[in-house]
């Protein structure tokens, strides 16, 4: 019984049960299906084991479209119970639950997840490589961040979730004030998802810097790459900040060390300082891909070439040094003072100049253009106003005086959402339809699509436009609910119907996915976009060694040079490649770091001790383990190639 | 282009609601620091209101004009690298308006984070503001008295409150008098405040604290000072001394209705001095008793923001 006790949810309700009985059937259901349609060894040798950017890609991708939708249930109870004065439909433990995982969930979960999906499997091909430069690194950091996400995720059927909201400010997150596992949870979740992403900025950076196809500079290399390549610069900067301020906060709450609590000389401000630190560079760690994204689908729809790529880049090698200038902002009401709050509120204006100058960049790409209204293009659309509002009011934000009233209310969650729906998300669903067909080889309906656009457009702005209201009438943020006399009631339940229209938006994607698999054409050929970088050089979808022929770039647009001023991208005759092998070290490793995580949050010392050994084992027979790949000759990549194009 | 017209179509409603017949809390101040905050709130609206239309006019004379389906199939767009003179623009005014933005900040700032300006050279009366979950305690050292999740203050006096936690870190905002600041465990944040008129205001505790987080709230009462001086007379008259045990019993978490004392807190569990605070009770005491001028006030608070800013670091 003393397990039953450890492991059970402090503050059950009928939702959790109903979540953990659909939890069961879920896993059964997966496991028995799997199990009759003979699926395992498929599952195993082809997705658990692979080392391909892509499929990693794919698998990154599912994932956060997962999380995304776990995200999203938690909006629609948030709003739900906040759409009327005096609700009862959560109680204030259950709510403070909500919002935290949802904070959680969304950033760290979805919308990570998301941008290093489209990176990993655009990058490489964009910059005509056949892989990242170590493909089982990149395995392993997909792995760690998926077991990372499952150990959060699994903290509400077990053990309670975090409550102290995503920012976990201490000491309301230390032991005393929290006292379920739940922040235990969140340290450990987020310490090993974020191992994986520290990896994948390393992965990253080297690829960018030494795969890129011969002839392709710097100045060459398409905007997307450029994004990836400022993005995980950034990470490996600020990543290792967070996993320090984990496991401060994880020696806090296991150790009884003092260092946030504030008795025994911690500092509670020094968590809040140490998490900003991260905290900050991460809000552009999610932006940058999202513009990289943005610039290379409004080219593409306008049929003109980027406006301003040297300023593009420029704005976005400032952009990253100021990322790291601009934390103090997040508590200029922490008493630091006119002085601080001023050098920081001039810091924090200042990223305005480079952001503006990529809006105007994209405005002006579209001058003498010849605009198509595709999915991709309407979401790219559709950022730039809706961007432009979330980003101004992050100007009037930034202004510390201001800041003292706007601080800690809905102006706020109005703001930040402003920003990262269309920045994030939007750019998300844009990318997801424009690299779909290169990804799965059919295209996704244009008229679904174009309904779920607008429903997203519209639920956002519905959503979101009045809290700014109810933020300067004085709502704070986080209230699980508010009294009748406050006049906040009508503001929030216009914000609850617009969640609910994002909600449709969100349906109507996945009815699309649904529908343009069973019934879209398999016949589009490799460019169904008429597009302009190299990845659509490829066939489609890709095989695994991405290019037959590596290709010869001197140009910024290399493929539409190709294509439309008889550039020859591919020269000479087919070579053997060197691929990599398909390893299940990554998986297996992971699955240790999983059990290691969960050991750790119930201080079961004797799973942590066995699942350590588990992955120092793991390293051990890696670094004596022979792997030299395996080598597609000529012949078979002749016979593959002629394949592949006689199947158009 | 629905989506345009909605959201010009949005603004235009948020702005009429902004100046509408019933002000917003935040919009409609009641003392000197909140005025200025609603200044400067303004003043960004309408700078911020000028780049979202630029914008708007820009997009949608694009997509009008530039859009596919209107062009001949035989159109071809051109190449077009950038241009120096249109760049300089692109960065030039968002350099301005940054510049001037900054420049209002930096003052405001200042203004802000000084006792109010407009009461000459009153004397403050300073507050304990401390919190508990969930609840806040107003130590009135000069009335020596205490209220529990009430606040009586005089109108055409600078108020300046002194904030701490005993627990979680909170955020003290009284919305219509100023902005926020935080109250935390390990050291005392100063707010300057005031009262323009007699009347009743929302005072909360912004910053989420947990499970009493939302009911975390307080009511302000700006009243004249002689009105205020009656006030801490009957209370001095009726009030139940504050003991030791009966504050350690306020302390446990829960929510409570509005309470009076007579003494307060700071005498047998005072606030947390040292370095990080600045001043500790004693010392106020003594810095009141010596009046000191608007001058020498606003230099110690710079040299309050120095200390904090080599404690951040």
């Amino acid at each position: 019984m003393e397990f039953f006790e450890r492991f059970a949810v402090p503050h059950p309700s009928p939702a959790i049960y109903a979540s953990m009985v659909a939890i069961a059937l879920t896993s059964i259901a997966i496991v028995a299906g799997l199990t009759y349609f003979k699926k395992w060894g498929y599952l195993w040798r082809e997705w658990l084991t692979t080392v391909d950017h892509k499929k990693i890609g794919i698998m990154y991708m599912i994932s956060a479209l997962l999380m995304l939708f776990r995200g999203g249930a938690d909006v629609l109870m948030m709003r739900a119970q906040t759409a009327v004065p005096e609700n009862t439909l959560l109680d204030a433990q259950h709510y403070n639950e909500i919002f935290t995982t949802h904070g959680v969930v969304m950033i760290i979960f979805m919308a990570m997840a998301f941008i290093i999906a489209l990176m990993n499997f655009v990058i490489p091909l964009q910059i005509g490589a056949r892989d990242v430069a170590f493909p089982r690194l990149n395995a392993l950091s997909f792995w760690l961040y998926f077991m990372g996400a499952m150990l959060l995720n699994i903290s509400f059927v077990i053990g309670g979730s975090p409550s102290s909201g995503w920012t976990s400010y201490f000491p309301l997150a230390g032991n005393e004030l929290s006292q379920s596992v739940g922040t235990n949870y969140y340290m450990l979740s987020l310490q090993i998802s974020g191992l994986g992403t520290l990896i994948t900025g390393i992965n990253f950076i080297v690829t960018i810097l030494k795969m890129r196809a011969p002839g392709m500079t710097l100045m060459k290399m398409p905007m997307f790459s450029w994004a990836g390549l400022i993005t995980n610069v950034i990470i490996v900067f600020a990543f290792p900040v967070l996993t320090v301020a984990l496991a401060m906060g994880t020696m806090d709450r296991l150790f009884a060390t003092n260092f946030f609590t504030t008795t025994n000389g911690g500092m509670d401000m020094l968590w809040a300082n140490l998490f900003w630190v991260w905290g900050h560079p991460e809000v552009y760690i999610l932006i940058l891909p999202a513009f990289g994204i943005y610039s290379e689908i409004i080219p593409t729809f306008s049929r003109r070439n980027l406006y301003g790529y040297n300023t593009m880049v420029i704005s976005m090698v400032v952009i990253s040094l100021l990322s790291f200038l601009v934390w103090v902002h997040h508590f200029f009401t922490m008493g630091q003072g006119a002085l601080v709050n001023s050098i920081f509120s001039i810091t924090t204006m200042a990223i305005a100049v480079p952001t503006g100058i990529k809006i105007f960049n994209w405005l002006f790409t579209m001058w003498k253009g010849k605009i198509q209204f595709t999915v991709p293009m309407l979401y790219s659309l559709g950022f730039i106003p809706i961007f432009t509002i979330g980003g101004v009011t992050g100007v009037m934000l930034g202004m510390a005086s201001a800041d003292y009233q706007y601080h800690n209310t809905m102006f706020l969650v109005a703001h930040f959402h402003l920003v990262i729906i269309p920045g994030v998300v939007f750019a998300m669903l844009a990318g997801l339809t424009y690299w779909w067909p290169k990804m799965f080889g059919f295209m996704l309906n244009e008229r679904i699509g174009k309904w779920a656009f607008w429903f997203i457009a519209g639920g956002t702005c519905l959503a979101f436009f009045p809290m700014f209201i109810s933020g300067l009438d004085g709502q704070a943020r986080r209230m699980y609910t508010y009294s009748e006399a406050t006049g906040f009631g009508i503001w929030n339940m216009l914000s609850f119907i617009g969640a609910i229209g994002l909600a449709i938006g969100f349906i109507l994607i996945v009815y699309n996915i649904y529908y343009s698999t069973r019934y879209a054409s398999r016949d589009i050929g490799d460019d169904p976009w008429d597009a302009r970088s190299l990845e659509w050089a490829t066939h489609n979808p890709v095989p695994e060694y991405n290019f037959a022929i590596t290709p010869q770039v001197n140009s910024r647009q290399a493929f539409w040079d190709a294509k439309k001023n008889g550039h020859k991208l591919f020269k000479g005759g087919y070579k053997e490649i060197h691929m990599p092998n398909n390893s299940g070290v990554p998986f297996i490793m992971a699955v240790f770091f999983f059990i290691f995580g969960f050991g750790f949050v119930f201080s079961m010392w004797i799973t942590v001790i066995a699942s350590l050994i588990g992955i120092i084992a793991c390293l051990i027979h890696r670094s004596f383990e022979k792997d030299h790949g395996y080598h597609i000759s000529a012949e078979e990549l002749e016979k593959s190639e002629v394949e592949l194009r006689g199947a158009k | 282009m629905k989506l345009k017209w909605a959201i010009i179509g949005a603004l235009i409603t948020v702005i009429a609601l902004l100046t509408g017949c019933e002000p917003l809390t935040v919009l409609d101040p009641k003392g000197p620091q909140a005025q200025t905050q609603a200044d400067v709130i303004w003043i960004s609206i309408a700078i911020m209101a000028f780049i979202v239309i630029t914008v708007f006019v820009m997009l949608v004379y694009l997509l009008i004009k530039y859009r596919g389906s209107k062009q001949p199939d035989s159109y071809e767009p051109p190449h077009i690298e950038g241009n120096k003179v249109v760049e300089a623009i692109v960065v030039g005014i968002p350099v301005i308006i940054v510049a001037v933005l900054s420049v209002i900040s930096v003052k405001s700032t200042y203004e802000v984070e000084a006792k109010p300006e407009g009461y000459g050279d009153k004397e403050p009366l300073v507050v304990y503001a401390s919190s508990s979950d969930w609840k806040w305690h107003f130590s009135y050292p000069e009335q020596d008295i205490e209220t529990v999740n009430y606040l009586y203050i005089p109108t055409d006096r600078p108020l300046e409150f002194k904030l701490y936690s005993y627990g979680p870190i909170t955020s003290f905002w009284i919305p219509q008098l100023g902005g926020q600041k935080y109250a935390m465990s390990d050291m005392i944040t100063t707010l300057h405040l005031g009262a323009d008129a007699p009347g009743e205001f929302m005072g909360r505790n912004a910053n989420f604290s947990g499970e009493g987080f939302a009911e975390n709230t307080f009511n302000v009462k700006a009243m004249p000072q002689e009105e205020f001086d009656e006030w801490v007379k009957e209370v001095k008259q009726t009030a139940e001394p504050l003991t030791e045990q009966k504050f350690d019993e306020l302390l446990e978490p829960g929510h409570l209705g509005q309470l009076t004392f007579t003494g307060t807190h700071l005498d047998f569990m005072p606030p947390p001095e040292g370095h990080h605070g600045g001043h500790g009770a004693d010392d106020k005491k003594n810095s009141h008793s010596s009046h000191e001028s608007t001058s020498s006030e606003h230099a110690e608070h710079e040299e309050e923001g120095a200390e904090h800013e080599a404690h951040n670091e």
